[in-house]
């Protein structure tokens, strides 16, 4: 092996293709991960496996961006929590209106229409939802008042399309559509055309008035959920999480999984091996036996049983996973501190009495520098999709969902056989890509540092 | 280093191995094991009292009667030796032995096909399954590899060798068990070829289960395949490039001898120790993989015992599995020496 200088690797790099992409590769994860942080609160992110957090948001949803390709629009699902607000006081009534605008231009019906509000009021104020349509038709939907109070007190109600009052509301004014309306449910008639049951495309005008005689009437949230088949970039899954959420998140947690670990069984195996070969004779060969030892454990069988007996922390297994992953690098690093001991100043600096360890840090351990980086790099992805396969056996740290996590509840909910792919594609696909990268970046730096050396 | 020698230090360190993954499995679930069964031995106790009035009748003083269970469910603790803690050298010694002749004890919670809730019944109704289906991709792999990659190795730098090598590099950082949920996609919901699930529904005792059986084998087997194959060739690549450059070769192209018996007989049969080696290091390999993709799958063998035995915490199940994975694996190791000093004689000498 022939020692390499810093500025020389970096030249031949360059020059190398496979390397560059891996750069590529790598700096775009590093943007995602730098996104996701940025856009996506870590709050969100933790609230994974908590499905209180994600009861406004569809089940099974396509990416929306699938509509580009289909002739019949799948309806989006959309969430409006920021209405146009009026207020208007007369005399002594005092009314607050809400107006939720929904373009839909859909072929479908939605699956149901849900509001949701939270009011401040005292007394009983009355609640009236309406429809404007897109034909200029208004249907009432519903007109209620709120539970009587003498204190000011917060409500918070669901109101859902299934709602008998609304049921009721419709039917009374039937008289609007020239066809017989009973056995649709809410969301069918209010989206239909007057003349059949067809979807009337266009812009529509929810309105929500609270009518009071005490002025400190208002409504402090209000959401309107218009439920849909297809949401967001990346659709959601069976327990109504945003996929977008959890993949994005996952990149840096898979970064800092594979990087963490491959750094720590490089410098572990670095250390051991060019101990062992340094000291040689006895030391070395029962160094080597255990190595031997640690080598034919079967990895994933122990990996699991550590997982399940000890702990499944993120960190736990990323040090057991430095624990199986050092061995080879061991064994190629003693084989080259045994020819780096021979050399001449190595052997100078032991007669002029220069301390053991003084001798591995500064002359040994830097010749193999180079081979280390490109160890690193061959070590990730290994680390990478190991780490992957115990999440997707659900074995993973339920407070980090990883990409093998999202794809473990995916062939748990058998989303394959369901043909759920938006739920299976992309997590599996930047396992992949994140492992190229690496790969790529790896066998870059391997044929430089050693242009023959065969691991 | 003579022959025998180098087969005695290669099988004392392997025993030494299979001792010590046996000793770490029995720390790491012992003190699980210890809880698990003292509790069986509570229930069974209590189901025995209530099952006989009798026993209850004779005592009018309820802490009488209780000390009376206690002190049964005492005898039956002693008399299983369970007094002493698990990692007493006795009794670890005593469960090393038991399983070191094979004897793994009764499952908690599984059982075999047949019903048998003995482990070793359990593990050898599941083991011909896992090496069946490894083993036919293995061999299927192997056999593509080595003729694609000595395709590719005789002819550096064509499009076949190009195609190889990338295929090889892409197709290794892609897991086998998100290529298999992507088959299942494709072949079980948009194109209906084959079932989602590998367990065929029918009973083992059915004269067409062996048909089923492998009818259900075929989407395991061609995922397998897929992602293996291209390590594959690139190995055997790297090799034949070796070997095309030696004086030999260069000696018989002289003499006229043409390019494909170069390639398939004199090249190959130089290529063939370390391939051999790695044929059988990643036939073991592939049972450790299994438990993965045995689990999407749904095959009904090892893999999926594994990891059933582990969802429930069937700690016989999990220590016999195991140690039947690690002797596998290391036999193999074993094997693939041998075959390698079979082969290459130098590793022999020593030299």
């Amino acid at each position: 092996m022939s020692s390499v200088s810093a500025s020389e690797i970096k030249q031949e790099f360059l020059k190398s293709k496979i390397g560059i992409a891996g750069i590529g590769i790598l700096v775009t994860l590093v943007a995602i991960s730098i996104g996701a942080a940025v856009i996506i609160p870590v709050e969100t992110f933790q609230q994974w496996n908590n499905p209180q957090n994600w009861l406004v948001y569809p089940k099974t949803a396509i990416p929306a961006w699938v509509n580009l390709f289909m002739f019949e629009k799948i309806p989006e699902h959309k969430i409006l929590d920021e209405p146009n607000v009026s207020t208007i006081s007369l005399d002594e009534i005092s009314a607050v209106s809400h107006q939720f605008h929904v373009n839909y231009v859909y072929d479908d019906f939605p699956s149901d229409f849900i509001y949701e509000f939270t009011v401040k009021y005292s007394g009983s104020p009355l609640l009236q939802i309406s429809v404007i349509r897109p034909d200029g038709s208004i249907i009432k939907l519903l007109s209620a008042s709120l539970p009587n109070t003498e204190d000011l007190v917060l409500h918070n109600e669901k109101i859902f399309s299934t709602d008998g009052t609304i049921k009721k509301n419709l039917f009374l004014q039937s008289d609007k559509f020239n066809f017989p309306i009973e056995g649709f449910s809410a969301e069918d008639i209010v989206f239909s055309k007057s003349t059949d049951n067809v979807v009337l495309k266009g812009d529509y005008v929810f309105l929500v008035n609270l009518y009071g005689v005490q002025k400190e009437n208002s409504i402090v949230d209000s959401t309107l959920i218009v439920g849909g088949k297809a949401f967001g970039i990346m659709g959601t899954d069976e327990l109504r999480r945003d996929l977008a959420v959890g993949i994005l998140w996952g990149t840096p947690l898979a970064l800092f999984i594979g990087i963490a670990v491959a750094i720590g069984s490089v410098v572990m195996g670095l250390v051991y091996g060019v101990y062992a070969g340094f000291k040689g004779k006895l030391t070395d060969e029962s160094m080597m036996r255990f190595n031997d030892v640690i080598y034919a454990l079967p990895v994933l069988p122990f990996l699991i049983i550590l997982a399940v007996t000890i702990s499944n922390s993120i960190f736990l297994m990323i040090g057991f996973l430095t624990i199986f992953g050092w061995v080879g690098i061991a064994k190629v690093s003693r084989s080259m501190a045994l020819q780096i001991k021979t050399r001449g100043y190595v052997e100078a600096s032991k007669m002029m009495g220069q301390k053991n360890s003084k001798i591995i840090f500064k002359h040994i351990l830097p010749q193999l520098l180079p081979y280390a980086f490109a160890s690193i790099a061959i070590s990730v992805p290994a680390a990478i999709t190991t780490e992957a396969g115990l999440s997707f056996l659900g074995l993973g740290d339920p407070s980090f969902p990883t990409w093998g996590q999202i794809l473990h509840d995916a062939n748990t909910y058998g989303a394959a056989a369901r043909g759920l792919w938006w739920w299976i594609v992309p997590p599996g696909l930047m396992i992949a890509i994140t492992g190229l990268a690496f790969v790529f970046l790896g066998n870059a730096l391997d044929a430089i540092v050693n242009p023959k050396l065969k691991r | 280093m003579g022959l025998k020698k180098y087969l005695a230090t290669r099988g004392i360190t392997m025993f030494g191995v299979l001792m010590v993954t046996l000793l770490l499995t029995i720390i790491l679930v012992g003190s699980n094991m210890d809880t698990i069964l003292k509790q069986g031995i509570t229930f069974q106790v209590r189901a025995e009292i209530t099952e006989d009035p009798k026993i209850s009748d004779s005592f009018s003083d309820p802490a009488e009667f209780e000390a009376f269970v206690q002190d049964q469910i005492e005898q039956r603790v002693k008399a299983l030796g369970l007094d002493t803690p698990w990692y007493s050298p006795q009794r670890i010694g005593l469960t090393m032995y038991k399983i070191l002749i094979l004897d793994f004890g009764h499952a908690t919670f599984l059982t075999s096909d047949s019903g048998s809730s003995d482990v070793k019944d359990i593990l050898l109704e599941k083991l011909p399954r896992t090496i069946l289906l490894f083993t036919t991709a293995t061999i299927i792999i192997s056999i593509i590899g080595i003729f694609l990659g000595a395709l590719a190795g005789s002819k550096v730098g064509s499009a076949v060798d190009r195609i190889t090598s990338t295929f090889a590099v892409v197709s290794s950082s892609f897991p086998v068990w998100w290529i298999g949920m992507l088959m299942i996609f494709l072949f079980s919901f948009v194109y209906q070829i084959f079932p989602a699930r590998a367990t065929p529904s029918i009973p083992p005792t059915d004269p067409g289960y062996i048909a089923a059986l492998l009818y259900h084998m075929a989407l395991p087997v061609i995922t397998i395949v897929m992602i293996g194959f291209g390590a594959w060739a690139y190995l055997v690549r790297n090799f034949m490039i070796g070997i095309m450059q030696e004086d030999f070769i260069s000696a018989k192209r002289a003499m006229g001898i043409n390019q494909k018996k170069i390639i398939y007989g004199h090249a190959i049969k130089n290529a063939a120790p370390p391939i051999i080696t790695i044929l059988a290091l990643s036939l073991s390999g592939s049972l450790g993989g299994a438990i993965i993709t045995e689990a999407v799958f749904d095959w009904p063998g090892m893999g999926r015992l594994y990891f059933e035995a582990i969802t429930v915490m069937d700690l016989p199940v999990i220590i016999g599995a195991t140690y039947v994975l690690t002797l596998f694996f290391l036999i193999s190791i074993l094997v693939a020496d041998l075959l390698y000093g079979y082969f290459d004689p130098r590793v022999k000498t020593g030299s």
